[in-house]
């Protein structure tokens, strides 16, 4: 069972990761929309970093429902309202149960995913990060390792599409040959979750 | 590449603070990042409210005064603002009238705006919306996210601001400022590319001899690359683009818009074409606005957008405004 503890493990790894990262998801964005990809999700991880330590919240759903509520207030652009819903709904399915199993993770980033998709109008194969939570999600029942390979090779698979929404929709053609960048930080949060299991937030 | 700046991080609320003691008749909230005219909320007047990423100033803060937008809320560089900042300033604004944002069509600005009115109308305010969708390069379909707003922001931002300012009710005004974003159409191209402050090098690689056809305003490359044309080559380009895209059928408002690192001799000399090539086209000119109003930081270039007007939308465009970047009649 995964208890807030876990989810805190979780939230913090991710944060360490796109701060480890934020150069290359700046330098992906750069290529296709207007490079700050990384430093906006830095800025949004290290405020829900503060939040969750001074309101130190006490169930799963409720650390992914303040981590969601602060980056929709803190990131800005398409990034924090489509970030902070994924983490919002999935933390309002967990409702207040101190611990969940991995089946309900799962059954509760598949509505965030839908939140997602609902929120911004996009479809698989869109060259956003769908395409990485979507496979993620669906290898979620074989496993945090499964699902973290799955996420990788959806960021990857997105460098020959053509993009169909967002900035990089407005470059038509040009899109072709780069990876997105939102399907990559998305990556980073799947993976995220095997440094949490694993015990260590990776700090 | 050198920059007048600090560090990164302090940019935008740097600029606020030197906007704050720039202009008294604003209040400009540094920590919430909203700038909202000092007189807020007017009676009897809807409040326009406007917002979007930094790095395009004069847009939005400058166009805060009577006349125009009652509230702006910039964003960090190139990232719209945060929910709450837009519902901070609906409320500073409402004087029961209700707000009209106004929201230019890129993804985060429109999924934040969207959120910002539901936190607004919990609050009891009315709320309105004009999304501006002016740029003819991109190729308007289902499958993409549709058009760009850009040039045209500043034709809704007056005109929609000025019909506020005489009283007209919400829904009157919002309807004015569809009919002004409907009616308009911009072309932009690139000389060079931007450098924002986080990254501190070009966005895209843009060789000397070439520019780009068909950007927008935020350091994305654009839909095509030639070598470079002289201005009146240019200005065939970017008129015929808009004018495939619209035939006006009375006179226009032309914006002959800077991206930030283009002098006005140059911007001049490009009017002069533009303006040539419209009469080309038999089109007449109502109004002509030179300058930079709509930017990118530094990139170099310059933007034309024509906004076809009637009679109404011409006199409420030559209403009265009084902002730190348009200013006439009072």
């Amino acid at each position: 069972m995964l208890d807030a503890d876990f989810f805190r493990r979780w939230i913090t790894a991710t944060a360490a990761s796109v701060d480890r990262e934020a150069q290359r998801l700046t330098a992906l964005d750069s290529a296709i929309g207007d490079a700050d990809h990384g430093s906006n999700l830095q800025r949004g991880f290290a405020a829900v970093l503060a939040t969750l330590e001074k309101e130190a919240p006490q169930s799963p759903g409720a650390v992914l429902s303040l981590a969601g509520r602060q980056l929709i207030s803190t990131v800005g652009g398409a990034s924090g309202p489509l970030y902070g819903t994924l983490l919002r709904r999935a933390g309002k399915v967990l409702g207040d149960a101190p611990e969940v199993s991995e089946a309900q993770l799962a059954e509760a980033l598949r509505a965030g995913v839908d939140g997602v998709m609902a929120l911004g109008g996009a479809a698989p194969g869109d060259k956003t990060m769908l395409d990485a939570l979507i496979p993620a999600v669906d290898a979620l029942g074989e496993g945090f390792d499964a699902a973290r390979r799955a996420a990788e090779s959806g960021a990857v698979e997105t460098t020959p599409m053509q993009a169909r929404k967002g900035r990089a929709s407005y470059l038509g053609e040009r899109s072709i040959g780069h990876q997105d960048p939102g399907a990559t930080s998305s990556s980073l949060l799947i993976a995220a979750l095997v440094t949490a299991a694993e015990g260590g937030s990776d700090e | 590449m050198k920059m007048l700046i600090n560090v990164p991080e302090t940019v935008v609320a740097d600029a606020l603070r030197g906007m704050a003691a720039a202009y008294p008749d604003l209040n400009v909230d540094v920590e919430n990042r909203v700038i909202v005219r000092r007189d807020a909320p007017v009676a009897g007047q809807v409040g326009l409210v406007s917002g979007g990423g930094s790095g395009h100033e004069p847009l939005h803060g400058g166009f805060v005064g009577p006349g125009m937008l009652a509230a702006a809320c910039p964003g960090e560089v190139f990232t719209s603002p945060v929910p709450d900042q837009m519902a901070r300033a609906a409320a500073a604004v409402d004087s029961g009238a209700g707000v009209l944002f106004i929201v230019k069509n890129y993804t985060g600005d429109v999924l934040n705006f969207d959120m910002a009115a539901e936190l607004a109308e919990d609050e009891g305010i009315q709320v309105g919306k004009v999304l501006v969708n002016d740029d003819v390069a991109v190729t308007d379909s289902l499958f993409t996210a549709g058009r760009r707003g850009t040039g045209a922001t500043l034709f809704v931002e007056k005109i929609a601001g000025a019909a506020a300012a005489e009283g007209q009710p919400l829904e009157r005004v919002e309807a004015i400022g569809r009919q002004v974003n409907d009616s308009s159409r911009s072309f932009g191209v690139a000389l060079s590319a931007v450098t924002t402050p986080a990254k501190g090098s070009p966005t895209f690689d843009l060789p000397p001899g070439e520019l780009e056809l068909g950007i927008g305003i935020h350091g994305e490359p654009g839909r095509e690359r030639r070598p470079m044309m002289t201005s009146g080559e240019i200005a065939d380009f970017a008129v015929n683009a808009i004018l495939d895209d619209m035939t006006p059928r009375g006179p226009v408002l032309v914006l002959v818009n800077g991206m930030g690192a283009t002098p006005l001799l140059e911007l001049f000399g490009f009017n002069a074409e533009v303006q040539r090539v419209l009469a080309e086209r038999g089109v007449a000119v109502a109004r002509t606005l030179v300058g930079n109003y709509v930017t990118s930081l530094d990139m170099a270039g310059a933007s034309v957008t024509l906004c076809q007007v009637d009679e109404e939308l011409l006199r409420l465009w030559d209403a009265p405004v009084r902002t730190p970047a348009l200013r006439w009649g009072m």
